[in-house]
C-alpha cells in the first residue's frame, strides 16, 4: 500500500527536534584520557583524596582492558571503533559566579531547557516534581531541595554529594556496579563528572517524583554521569530522567552508571525517558548510549522496578538490572525501545535471583522502523539459593516497513529446581487490516498508526508515573509523525 | 441515497463483482443475500473502500458524490459505516478511546466541536444503555479476548456511536445464537429512521424476522439475481441457493 509506504518512510526520516547547541562558555578539559585527564576531572570537583584513588584505579582497570583489546563486542550493534583518545572527557558550562539560587543559572542555559520543554520555574511549581539538571557534566540547578530536606531526603548533583556526604558515597559507591563490571563502567568510574546522588531515609515516602534531565552540549564531549539512590529499610522513592542531546555530524558517547539499592521493605521505581540525538537520516552523528544501570534489592521484601522508554541515541547498549538478593523481593523491568532512521539497540535486563520466593517480570516492547535494528537481551538466572523463584519474561516486537529488523536473544541459566519461568514471545506488523478497521471508523492512517503502536506500549507506559506517561505517548508519537499521502 | 451502476471489482486477478446495480433511499433497509463466495463481503469492502479491493468498471454515488476515489477514513467519515464480519483485535487500546477518536475523526471533518472525555462518556453511556450492554465492556481492549458473540454487539455499538447515515452489515448473525440475533437486531431496529439507511448482507433469513426488509437482493456469483420484497427472503430460505445458482447459470450462458 502505498499510504503504508508513505507512512514508513516518514517515520524513517523524521527530523530531531532538539537539535539546537546552546552557545555558553564552557570549561572543558583537553581531548583525550590520561592520568591527568582523571586528576583534571577530580581536581574540578575539590574532591577528596579516597575519591581521586577510586578513580584512578578505576582509569588502570580501563587502560588494562583497552591495551587488552577487551571492549565488548556480543551486543547486536555495529559501529566503526571508538578513539578514546579523541573524546573530550570534561564540559562544564563556566558559571559566572557561585550559584546560590536558580536566578542565577545562565539564562542561556534555562533557555535551552525551555527549548526542550522543561523549564525549570515551571518544573519547580509543578507539584510533585523536583528536579536535578545535567547539562553536559555538571549539575545545573536542584529544585525542591529544601522540601526534601525537611524529609530527610538527600536530592543533589553527584559531586555535591560526594563534598558533602562522603560516608554514604563511600559506602554505596560501586557496591552494585564495581568498576570492574565491564569496560564502559570502568571508563565511567574512571572520568564521571556528575550525575545524581538521592537518599532516602528508613521509612520515610518521598512525596515527589524525583527528575534529572541530562543534556549533551559540547561538540565531541562524552556524557558521564553517575547516578546513585539508596532507599533505607521501608522507604520508597520514584525516580525519572530524561535525555536529549543536539545535532552533531560526530557520535557522542554517552556511557553513564547507575546504581540503586534497597534495603528491607524498600521500594525504588527508575523510570527513563531517553531522547538522545538519533544521528540523520543516513546514519550519520547520533549518541552512544552505552550505559550499566544496576539496582540491588539486598533486603527482605524489596522491590526494584526499571521502567525505559528509548527512542533516541543512535546505538543503545544497556540493560538494566536487579540483583534479587534479600527474599521475597522483587525485580521488574518494562521497556519501550523504537528504532528507526538507522538506529541500533540491544537492550534488555538480567534478573540475578539469589534470595528465597524472588521474583521477577520483565516485559520489554521493541518498534522498528525503517533502518533500525531492535534486539532484546535478557537474562534469568537462578542460583541454586534462590529456592521458589519465578521470573516472567514477554518480549513482542512490531515492525513497520520492511528494512528494518528485530531479534530476541533470551538467556536462562537455573541452578534450583524449585524455580518456575515462563516465557513469551511475538513478533507483528501493525496490519494493513487493522488499520482499516480503524479508517473505517474514521480515524486518519495517521492517528491509526499512532493508536495501535500505543495499545502495544501500554503495559509499560502505564507504569510510568501519570504526567510523564503522557509525555511518553507524545515522544513516540513525535518521533512517528508523518503525513499519510 | 446511495447508488450503484454496473460494479465490477477483483480481488488479485479474480474478478468478483460482475455488473451490480443497486439503489438505496433514506429510510430504507435492504437484505442482500447469498451463498458463500457469492461476492457479499466484497461488495460491503468495495463501498467501504478496503485496500486491495479494485474495481475496474461501474460508478457508485453516496449522497451525491462520487464514492470511489474516496478514501476509507473520507467514506467513514462522509456517514458509511461497515461492520465486520470479523472484527478485529487493537491490543492495548481501549474500545472507548478507539471510539472517541473515531468520532472525532468525523465531527472534525464536518466542522463540529470534537468530543471531550466528558461529553463523549455521556455520549457513549447512553448507547450502552440503549443496547442493554454491559458498561464494562467499553473499558476493555478493542475485541481484545471478546467472544464471537460479543464482536457482534461491539459491532452494533459502535455503530449506534457513530451514528452512520448509511450502515452496511455483513452478516451481523453468523455465528450467533437466536437470543443473540434477536439483540442484534434490536440494536439495528434502533439505528433505523427515515434519514437513514441499511444494508443488510446475510447468509441465512433468521435475522429478517426481526430487521424486517424492504428490499430483499439475491446475489450470486458476482450479481444480483433477484430482488424483491420481504416474502423473497422466505422463498430463498424454501429453496436453498442451489436452484438460484442454476438459474443464475442458464441467465449467463444464454446470455
Amino acid at each position: 500500500m502505498t499510504g503504508t509506504n508513505q507512512y514508513v518512510k516518514d517515520v524513517a526520516t523524521r527530523g530531531y527536534q532538539y537539535g539546537f547547541v546552546t552557545d555558553v562558555e564552557t570549561d572543558v578539559a583537553p581531548r583525550g584520557l590520561h592520568e591527568e585527564t582523571v586528576r583534571f576531572i577530580s581536581a574540578k570537583k575539590k574532591e577528596t583524596d579516597w575519591m581521586l584513588e577510586w578513580r584512578l584505579k578505576a582509569y588502570r582497570y580501563f587502560v588494562s582492558l583497552l591495551k587488552k583489546d577487551q571492549l565488548p563486542r556480543w551486543a547486536n550493534v555495529k559501529y566503526p571503533p571508538i578513539d578514546f583518545q579523541d573524546i573530550i572527557y570534561y564540559a562544564a558550562p563556566r558559571p559566572r559566579k557561585q550559584l546560590s539560587s536558580l536566578q542565577e543559572v545562565d539564562p542561556e542555559i534555562l533557555r535551552t531547557y525551555e527549548k526542550l520543554g522543561i523549564p525549570l520555574e515551571e518544573q519547580k511549581r509543578l507539584a510533585g516534581v523536583a528536579v536535578d539538571a545535567v547539562f553536559d557534566s555538571v549539575s545545573v540547578a536542584t529544585t525542591y531541595k529544601e522540601e526534601l530536606a525537611k524529609r530527610g531526603i538527600i536530592f543533589c548533583s553527584m559531586s555535591e554529594a560526594i563534598q558533602q556526604h562522603p560516608d554514604l558515597v563511600q559506602r554505596y559507591l560501586g557496591s552494585v556496579v564495581p568498576y570492574t563490571d565491564n569496560f564502559y563502567a570502568a571508563l565511567n568510574s574512571a572520568v564521571f563528572s556528575d550525575g545524581s546522588f538521592c537518599y532516602v531515609p528508613q521509612g520515610v515516602r518521598c512525596p515527589y517524583e524525583l527528575t534529572t534531565y541530562f543534556r549533551i552540549n559540547t561538540e565531541g564531549s562524552g556524557q558521564f554521569e553517575r547516578t546513585l539512590i539508596v532507599a533505607e529499610a521501608g522507604s520508597y522513592v520514584s525516580y525519572l530522567e530524561g535525555c536529549s542531546a543536539p545535532m552533531f555530524d560526530t557520535n557522542q558517547l554517552h556511557a553513564a552508571v547507575v546504581e540503586l539499592v534497597a534495603m528491607e521493605n524498600a521500594e525504588i521505581k527508575y523510570s527513563t525517558i531517553q531522547n538522545w540525538y538519533p544521528g540523520d537520516e543516513q546514519g550519520k552523528g547520533g549518541i552512544y548510549n552505552f550505559v550499566t544501570k544496576r539496582g540491588k534489592c539486598l533486603g527482605k521484601n524489596s522491590k526494584i522496578s526499571w521502567t525505559q522508554v528509548e527512542t533516541g541515541a543512535a546505538i543503545t547498549w544497556k540493560y538494566p538490572s536487579v540483583i534479587l538478593q534479600g527474599d521475597n523481593s522483587v525485580g521488574e523491568f518494562y521497556s519501550v525501545a523504537l528504532t528507526k532512521g538507522y538506529q541500533q539497540a540491544d537492550t534488555g535486563s538480567k534478573m540475578t535471583h539469589m534470595g528465597r520466593n524472588t521474583r521477577s517480570r520483565i516485559i520489554a516492547k521493541t518498534i522498528s522502523a525503517g533502518h533500525g535494528s531492535g534486539t532484546y537481551r535478557g537474562l534469568v538466572r537462578v542460583m541454586p539459593t534462590a529456592s521458589n523463584a519465578r521470573n516472567f519474561t514477554q518480549c513482542d516486537s512490531l515492525l513497520l516497513g520492511d528494512q528494518c529488523g528485530a531479534h530476541t536473544t533470551p538467556y536462562v541459566e537455573v541452578r534450583n529446581n524449585t524455580a518456575h519461568l515462563e516465557h513469551e514471545a511475538f513478533t507483528s506488523r501493525v496490519s494493513e487490516e487493522q488499520l482499516f478497521y480503524c479508517n473505517q471508523r474514521g480515524l486518519s492512517p495517521e492517528a491509526a498508526q499512532a493508536l495501535i503502536i500505543n495499545g502495544f506500549c501500554k503495559e509499560v507506559f502505564k507504569q510510568l508515573p501519570f504526567e510523564f506517561a503522557v509525555e511518553a505517548t507524545r515522544l513516540l508519537e513525535a518521533n512517528l509523525e508523518g503525513v499519510v499521502g | 441515497m446511495l447508488e450503484i451502476r454496473n460494479l465490477h471489482a477483483s480481488v488479485g486477478e479474480v474478478e468478483i463483482l460482475k455488473g451490480i446495480d443497486l439503489q438505496v433511499k433514506p429510510g430504507e433497509v435492504h437484505a442482500i443475500m447469498g451463498p458463500n463466495g457469492s461476492g457479499k463481503s466484497t461488495l460491503a469492502y468495495v463501498l467501504a473502500g478496503k485496500p486491495g479491493y479494485v474495481v475496474t468498471a461501474g460508478e457508485v454515488t453516496f449522497l451525491g458524490k462520487d464514492l470511489l476515489p474516496m478514501k476509507p477514513e473520507d467514506r467513514a467519515r462522509a456517514g458509511l459505516f461497515l461492520s465486520f464480519q470479523h472484527p478485529l483485535e487493537i491490543p492495548g487500546v481501549r474500545l472507548d478511546q478507539f471510539l472517541r477518536a473515531g468520532i472525532n475523526g468525523i465531527r472534525k471533518s464536518r466542522g463540529l466541536e470534537e468530543l471531550d472525555v466528558l461529553k463523549f462518556d455521556r455520549h457513549l453511556v447512553k448507547k450502552v444503555q440503549l443496547l442493554e450492554m454491559d458498561q464494562g465492556l467499553v473499558r476493555r481492549s478493542v475485541n481484545e479476548g471478546f467472544s464471537g458473540g460479543e464482536r457482534k454487539r461491539n459491532e452494533v455499538l459502535q455503530m449506534a456511536v457513530l451514528e452512520p447515515t448509511l450502515a452496511i452489515l455483513d452478516e451481523p448473525d453468523s455465528g450467533l445464537d437466536i437470543d443473540a440475533v434477536q439483540e442484534a437486531a434490536k440494536g439495528i431496529n434502533q439505528q433505523r429512521g427515515p434519514e437513514n439507511a441499511t444494508i443488510l448482507i446475510t447468509h441465512y433469513q433468521r435475522i429478517l424476522n426481526y430487521v424486517v426488509p424492504d428490499v430483499v437482493h439475491v446475489l450470486i456469483n458476482g450479481r444480483i439475481v433477484r430482488s424483491g420484497g420481504k416474502e423473497l427472503a422466505l422463498e430463498v430460505e424454501a429453496q436453498g441457493y442451489e436452484e438460484l445458482q442454476e438459474a443464475e447459470a442458464t441467465l449467463r450462458s444464454s446470455g
